[in-house]
This record gives structure tokens, sequence and C-alpha cells, in this order.
């Protein structure tokens, strides 16, 4: 049988950005005690002077919450025009139900259609790649794609390879219809071969199964630094050097580069790999954020246009790449300035 | 035809000046990366990657984190290169 309807299409764009980052800074000065390290060390190793830490009763949702209710203030909307909800984290502490429903709750909108997406860092390109989708089709009419993370409860503060890399904060855009394209084709995938790469562990179950063996703790991120900086430079420069051919454009048209904020040093060697131009706009949030896994890159891009407010409304290469390993990047147009904010 | 030590220490040092800005006088078999050379365990990463595509040999990470010397790493490729 074949059914009978009328299929439509249109194109969809980011219509806005939010972003909130806990008031608590932590310079690398409050860490290097625990790791016997040193502010230089680890400046030359990452690129990070600071981060910002949630307080302990500040919770995943409280930060998604703060940067949702900006996103849709800017995009001129209102939370009950928000259809469906793509929420990308790995630090939520609940299996179920998802941070997505808590979020409708806390916007006092509980109908849209809301669920988690798990794809660590690439999460944000997941889900923007998604929300795209479900404009284009008509399934949805204003998506909202929160990438928000609390790291800092999955961070071993002892790990001499992490605890001075992750850190806390939500950014959300809003993606809904427009006459023009604006958000151009996902490149996405993984190497899944190298899933051990990065890995939050243990299991809850062998957490539960293991009461009071010190070894067996609570589940923290531990990564392989020198395979994940290899996969993060040379594998994803080509699949970003795609995405941007698959939109139409080449390293000396396009205007901003946004890649996932996981170390300054992959951000330096990508944009060396790939061959940009110095007239490319390159975010460096993670000096002063740390990274955030889903939410580096739309914290970057609130960072860059509140910084530099020219560059509303121009092309930006999104990619983000982590934990699975999984990857996914796209040619987007940065939001319109908000009258809001005029 | 199998590559020579020498053929392969000129090709690292040239590829260590390029990723570590250092003189090359200073690079030789028995010089630690880390210790006399500036080069970090990141920049391990480039200057690996950089002689697998100089020298058409693959380096796995395992074998990265033994290389300690310009010798290490010499020698693996001779040994592993065609």
């Amino acid at each position: 049988m074949s059914l009978k309807f009328k299929q439509e299409v249109q194109s969809a764009r980011i219509l806005s950005v939010g972003a909130y980052r806990p008031p608590r800074v932590v310079p690398n000065s409050e860490i290097i005690g625990r790791i016997d390290s040193t502010d230089e060390w680890i400046q030359q190793r990452t690129g990070i002077v600071s981060r910002h830490i949630a307080a302990a009763d500040e919770s995943l949702i409280d930060m998604a919450e703060k940067s949702a209710l900006i996103a849709i203030k800017r995009a001129g909307l209102t939370v009950q025009d928000i259809d469906a909800v793509i929420f990308a984290t790995i630090s939520y502490p609940y299996q179920a139900p998802s941070a997505a429903t808590e979020l409708l709750v806390r916007l006092g909108n509980v109908k849209a259609a809301a669920f988690d997406l798990s794809a660590a860092c690439a999460g944000f390109c997941y889900g923007v790649a998604l929300a795209n989708d479900l404009v284009r089709n008509k399934t949805a009419t204003n998506v909202l794609v929160m990438g928000a993370e609390k790291l800092s409860d999955f961070t071993d503060p002892d790990d001499r390879a992490t605890a001075f890399i992750f850190a806390d904060g939500a950014g959300a855009v809003v993606i809904g219809p427009s006459k023009d394209i604006g958000i151009g084709p996902t490149i996405w995938g993984a190497s899944a071969e190298t899933r051990e790469a990065i890995v939050l562990e243990p299991s809850f179950l062998e957490f539960k199964k293991n009461p009071g063996n010190p070894d067996i703790g609570w589940p923290n991120i531990i990564q392989q630094g020198q395979t994940v900086f290899r996969w993060a430079v040379y594998e994803i420069a080509p699949i970003a050097l795609r995405a941007l051919e698959a939109a139409g454009l080449t390293p000396e048209t396009l205007e901003v580069f946004i890649p996932h904020q996981a170390n300054d040093r992959i951000i330096e060697s990508l944009v060396k790999s790939m061959k940009l131009p110095e007239s490319v706009v390159v975010a460096h949030d993670i000096r002063t954020s740390g990274n955030t896994s889903s939410a580096s890159i739309p914290l970057a891009m609130d960072a860059l246009l509140t910084e530099k407010p020219e560059l509303h409304g121009k092309s930006a290469l999104l990619v983000g790449f982590g934990a699975g390993l999984v990857y996914a990047g796209q040619v987007v147009e940065l939001p319109s300035k908000p009258s809001s904010d005029q | 035809m199998a590559l020579s030590v020498d053929e392969v220490l000129a090709g690292i040092k040239e590829i260590v000046v390029e990723v570590a800005g250092i003189d090359a006088g200073i690079i030789a078999m028995d010089k630690k990366f880390t210790d006399d050379l500036d080069v970090d365990s990141l920049s391990m990463v480039e200057v690996v990657v950089a002689a697998e595509e100089k020298f058409g040999v693959k380096i796995p990470d395992e074998e990265v984190t033994k290389m300690a010397t310009v010798g290490d790493a010499v020698n693996f490729i001779v040994a592993n290169g065609k």
C-alpha cells in the first residue's frame, strides 16, 4: 500500500543560542595541589587557564534551564512554542526518566516531545542534525537542542590526566523554520573500534556489586590522551573538511570555525591540518571554560557572538567528537542578532 | 630498499625541528624526546604521524608510549619500514 498524504519539506536554521556558566571560576592554581602539577604545565598541554564549576547544590537541570530560557527568549518565542527537546548529555545522574523531561517540567511545558541523546562531545552536533531533519520534515516546528554537563560529578580530582580538563556548563539553541537553508548536510559516524579510549567507569552494576572496594569506586571519566589526540586531529580534520564541502564552502569562504572545545592543542592542530586561512575566526572558549563535552560548542558559539556581534548570521563550521568514539560536523548559519538584545 | 639508520635519523630531525621548533644540532640518537627536546606527549603524536607519512610505516599507540629516545623511534622505523 502507499500512504496518502502530501509530503512537505521546509528549511531550518538556528534561531538563537543561549548559554549558562556557573559563577564559580576555578583557576589552575586550585587544581594543581592534588595532581602535583603546575599552572604552566596545564596551560601548555591544554590551553586551559580557568574553568567554571557548578556549586554542589547546582544541578545539571538548573544550568540547562537557565540556558534554555535565554535561547527561547532570544528566538522571540515562549516556552510553549517549543514542541521538541533534544537533550545531549553524559552527566545526568538518572538512567530514567530523561533529563529532557525534567527540563520540560522546569520550563512549564510538559507536552513537548523530549528525549536524551548520548553521543558525548559529539552530542550537540548530533542534536543539530536531528533537529534539522525534524523541522525540515515538519515533525516539529521549534526544537530546543540542549548541550549540558556537570562533569565535575564524574571527574576524579586526583587523576593527573583529566582533573584539569573537564568542567561544567550548559548551552542551548532553538532550531526552527527558515526561508533559506541555514543548516548544511551533517557528516557523522563512529570509530567504535577505539571505544575504550574515553570511558566512564566502572559501570553502575560493578559499583553496586563491590561495596566498599576502593578500587571500584564512583564512575569517573578515564581517557587515553595520546590516542584521543591522534584521532581528534588526524581523523577529524578530513571529516570537518567533508562537512565544509558538503555545504558548498571551502576553507577560504568559511567565516567561523567552532570545533568541540576538547583541548586548545587539538583545536590548533585541526586548524593547521585543515589549512584554514587566518580570515576564519576560530573559537577558543576552552581557555576559560575547560572541556564541557556536549555543552562546549553552544557555549563557544555564545561567547563568540557576545565578543564579536558582527559574526551574527555568518557561516560557521561545527564539529563535535568524543567518547564512542563518535563524531558529527555540519556548517550552520549563526543566528541573527536577537531583537531582545538590542 | 630498506631504510638506513642515517636516513631515518635525518628525517626525524626534520620533523622534530618542525614540531618543537628547536635547533637540529641538538637532536641525536640518545636524546630523550620529553627531557631533552621539549617534545611532550601530544607533540610526540605529531612527530609520530609525520614520521608515518614520511616513511610509510604504521606506528601503533602502544609503541609510541615506549619511544623515550630519538634512537627508539629511529630503530622502530628501520625495523618496521619497507
